[in-house]
């Protein structure tokens, strides 16, 4: 570790925070229904929007109405994205003459990037056309990332909220989120990125003759439109197989460190949002420093494995200064892989500037449990949020346990129902993430799509389910998931981790929105003091750790041990 | 559930002609405009044809080229098929892959990391300034050219932290290797 490279990271992590502030204000404010600096342009496309699909902004639904707008949005975005690339090959756009996906990974694709995971069993460059690019996997990088935002307003105004069954109307949260914050957001993105080096064109490649004489097929693209949106929106879906590792997608230090501005802003900006819209700014402030607290730690622990390197290498006379060097660019460096690698799995991003496979087993671990935590750390666009919610439901709960404090949050009691719900919601992952991990792990079929033996292989089959369930995207790469049955139980991980995840969540947040705000009194375990973040945290790694540390102790654990003895599979 | 049938459809096509269209052909619009260079890829070309591209690593093998790192896609430096190893750190293959490269480096212990693992993309354009240097001496014979000279050359190529802070040093192995030739051909 060096000083150069934590100030580095401090400059990236002072940026997002810099920006959190205004970015949450104006989140607020538009989610309030208030008039923002861009309505005057934006307002007469929504309002287009609005007409042609018969929908009235201001007509609210109650938790069970936004779900099923959610669900048949969902639907119809899923059937569209479904049928672009299985017709890939008639389709436009397509200079490569590639052919429409086989159905299995189809399915996989558009449930991956319709529940924000971008999960790719798939090599972009040699699958996927600029066409189902740019108007299939791009469209829904925006409007999951925008249902995401939907989401967890939806769960905000319950709590900024009494007495009533209404939560805002889902059309009008999702065009908002769409077009006053992530088009013109990705748009500016996008033209740094070109600026910085990335390909904007409808070329699809480009043939060199090397200095050696040697022949080179150069792809390209629209990238720079694409990378921007799968950025903001904590996508991650690469336009290339090495996703943000790819000179073209990432070309220097400098997009290197907006990339990870973009992955954050959004998500460090929402608990601002929150806080502001349930009328306590110092609520906001908490949830972020517990979320920043974790993630600092993780990005440490990640930047110490990996400057500590492989002991198999320095064995074989590898200068060890330069740490663990296999699956990173010489471009980032140490410290700026190690904040990606938190930052990317911090959130649900997904996004890889360093292959995870290839990182030291503690440096592998942090990301694996990163996902397993919950996807909040700050977590995605919306999901973060909602999750980061959720855990604080949980902790009053705790602390009510514990020193005999009435379970109260902003005001609202928290009663057996919402618990009930709150812990419905949480035992997902495990369930999800488990289940299949074994079922994998005793199939010979499965078995056979590993690229590492030994505690890795399991690692990688961790990782996967872990990635899926949590809408992250990021894998153990050496995993070739592309067959039959990683395409079909990836797919169904990822659907029930978004959605079997966020249903009773905003049924919670029915039941809370109908709830009287109560004034705090000398009953109430106050939430915005350093003791609630700490509890908080302590919610977190300790539900995490209990449902995972077994399967995590049989993977990079037992593996960082094997490491020190120089055991090799 | 119907009555938001029609919602769904509106939205979802909508959307795909605005963000799946208009917002990137416009974009591409205005950057193949603004900055061909860059839209482009940044292409390197020489005469009628093109070198690569300045961002992207070609392979080098010839023992008067700086070579650039190990790369794991399926023929090495393939820019139309990105890929790392992804090896696990315990992974004999990896340990077999980096001890064969160690030795038919023919470099000394401490060998530079970069220059015997493989990148994340398959593609990384840069080598660090240790690789570099170390590679000095074989270049030198190979070309003819006094070490001295071809060291200076690496020096004058080593880019900086962008500002100062970000990024690492490093060098990028085709704009060395242009310089190279242009310095030999002198």
């Amino acid at each position: 570790m060096t000083v150069s490279g934590w100030l580095q990271i401090a400059a990236v992590l002072l940026c997002t925070l810099a920006t959190a502030l205004p970015l949450g204000r104006y989140m607020a404010r538009l989610f309030s229904g208030e008039r923002t600096f861009l309505h005057p342009l934006l307002h007469p496309v929504e309002r287009v929007f609005y007409r042609l699909a018969g929908v009235t902004p201001a007509r609210e639904q109650s938790w069970l109405g936004y779900s099923l707008a959610m669900l048949a949005f969902s639907a119809a975005g899923f059937a569209m994205l479904y049928l672009i690339l299985r017709l890939q090959g008639v389709l436009p756009f397509n200079p490569g003459q590639l052919p429409g996906l086989p159905a299995d990974l189809a399915f996989n694709t558009a449930v991956s990037f319709l529940t924000n995971t971008n999960w790719q069993a798939y090599a972009g460059e040699t699958t996927m056309s600029p066409f189902s690019q740019m108007a299939g996997l791009a469209v829904q990088n925006f409007l999951s990332a925008a249902t995401g935002i939907a989401l967890a307003m939806a769960v905000t105004r319950a709590f900024a909220r009494a007495g009533t069954d209404q939560l805002g109307n889902f059309w009008a949260d999702m065009t908002r989120a769409t077009l006053y914050l992530l088009l013109p957001l990705s748009i500016l993105v996008a033209l740094v990125l070109v600026v910085l080096g990335v390909p904007q064109t409808l070329t699809g490649a480009v043939a060199a003759v090397t200095l050696e004489g040697a022949q080179q097929t150069i792809a390209l693209g629209p990238v720079a439109s694409q990378e921007a949106i799968k950025q903001l929106g904590t996508n991650g879906g690469g336009f290339f197989n090495a996703n943000s590792a790819h000179p073209l997608e990432n070309p220097s230090a400098l997009s290197n460190a907006l990339s990870i501005w973009a992955m954050l802003a959004i998500s460090a900006a929402l608990p601002i949002t929150f806080g502001r819209m349930t009328g306590s700014e110092r609520q906001g402030w908490a949830i972020l420093s517990a979320m920043g607290l974790l993630l600092i730690t993780a990005t440490a622990t990640v930047y110490w494995a990996e400057t500590s390197g492989n002991p198999h290498l320095a064995a074989l006379g590898l200068d060890p200064s330069m740490g663990n060097m296999e699956g990173k660019e010489v471009r980032f460096g140490q410290a700026m892989s190690a904040l990606f690698v938190a930052v990317t799995t911090g959130l649900s991003c997904g996004a890889v500037n360093t292959m995870h496979d290839s990182l030291t087993p503690l440096g592998g671990l942090v990301p694996m449990l990163l996902i397993q935590l919950g996807e909040v750390l700050p977590g995605g666009v919306g999901s973060g949020l909602y999750g980061m919610v959720v855990f604080c439901v949980l902790s009053v709960f705790v602390a009510g346990l514990m020193v005999g404090r009435s379970p109260e949050f902003l005001g609202k009691k928290i009663e057996a129902r919402e618990i009930r719900l709150a812990v419905l919601a949480v035992l997902i992952l495990p369930l999800v993430i488990l289940g299949f991990t074994s079922a994998s792990a005793l199939l010979p079929s499965a078995l056979a799509s590993l690229n590492n033996a030994g505690p890795h292989g399991l690692s990688e089959l961790l990782y996967a389910y872990s990635s899926a369930a949590g809408n992250n995207g990021s894998a153990f790469a050496g995993l070739n998931a592309n067959t039959p049955w990683f395409n079909t139980t990836l797919g169904i991980a990822m659907m029930l981790g978004r959605f079997a995840y966020v249903l009773p969540v905003l049924a919670m947040a029915g039941a809370l929105a109908a709830k009287p705000r109560i004034a705090a009194s000398a009953g109430t375990f106050p939430t915005t003091s350093a003791l609630f973040v700490g509890l908080l945290v302590g919610v977190i790694v300790i539900l995490g750790g209990l449902q995972f540390f077994p399967a995590l102790a049989l993977g990079p654990i037992v593996e960082q041990v094997l490491m020190r003895d120089l055991v090799t599979f | 559930m119907l009555s938001h049938l029609r919602p769904a459809l509106v939205f979802v096509g909508g959307f795909t002609l605005l963000l799946g269209l208009a917002y990137p052909l416009s974009m591409t619009a205005i950057a193949t405009t603004l900055l061909p260079h860059q839209a482009e890829g940044s292409l390197i070309r020489q005469g009628d044809h093109v070198l690569g591209s300045a961002l992207v690593g070609q392979n080098f093998t010839a023992p008067g080229y700086f070579h650039p790192r190990p790369s794991a896609a399926a023929t090495p430096y393939d820019a139309a098929a990105s890929s790392g190893s992804n090896l696990g750190p315990l992974s004999q293959k990896l340990i077999d892959r980096v001890r064969a490269d160690v030795a038919a480096s023919g470099l000394a212990a401490p060998v530079p990391a970069d220059a015997v693992t493989a990148s994340a993309s398959g593609l990384d354009p840069d080598i660090s300034p240790q690789n570099a240097r170390a590679q000095v001496a074989r270049v030198a014979a190979a070309r003819g050219l006094a070490p001295e000279r071809v060291a200076a050359l690496v020096t004058d190529q080593t880019r900086q932290p962008v500002l100062g802070l970000f990024g690492e040093p490093r060098v990028n192995v085709l704009a060395l290797n242009r310089a190279l030739d242009t310095l030999a051909a002198e």
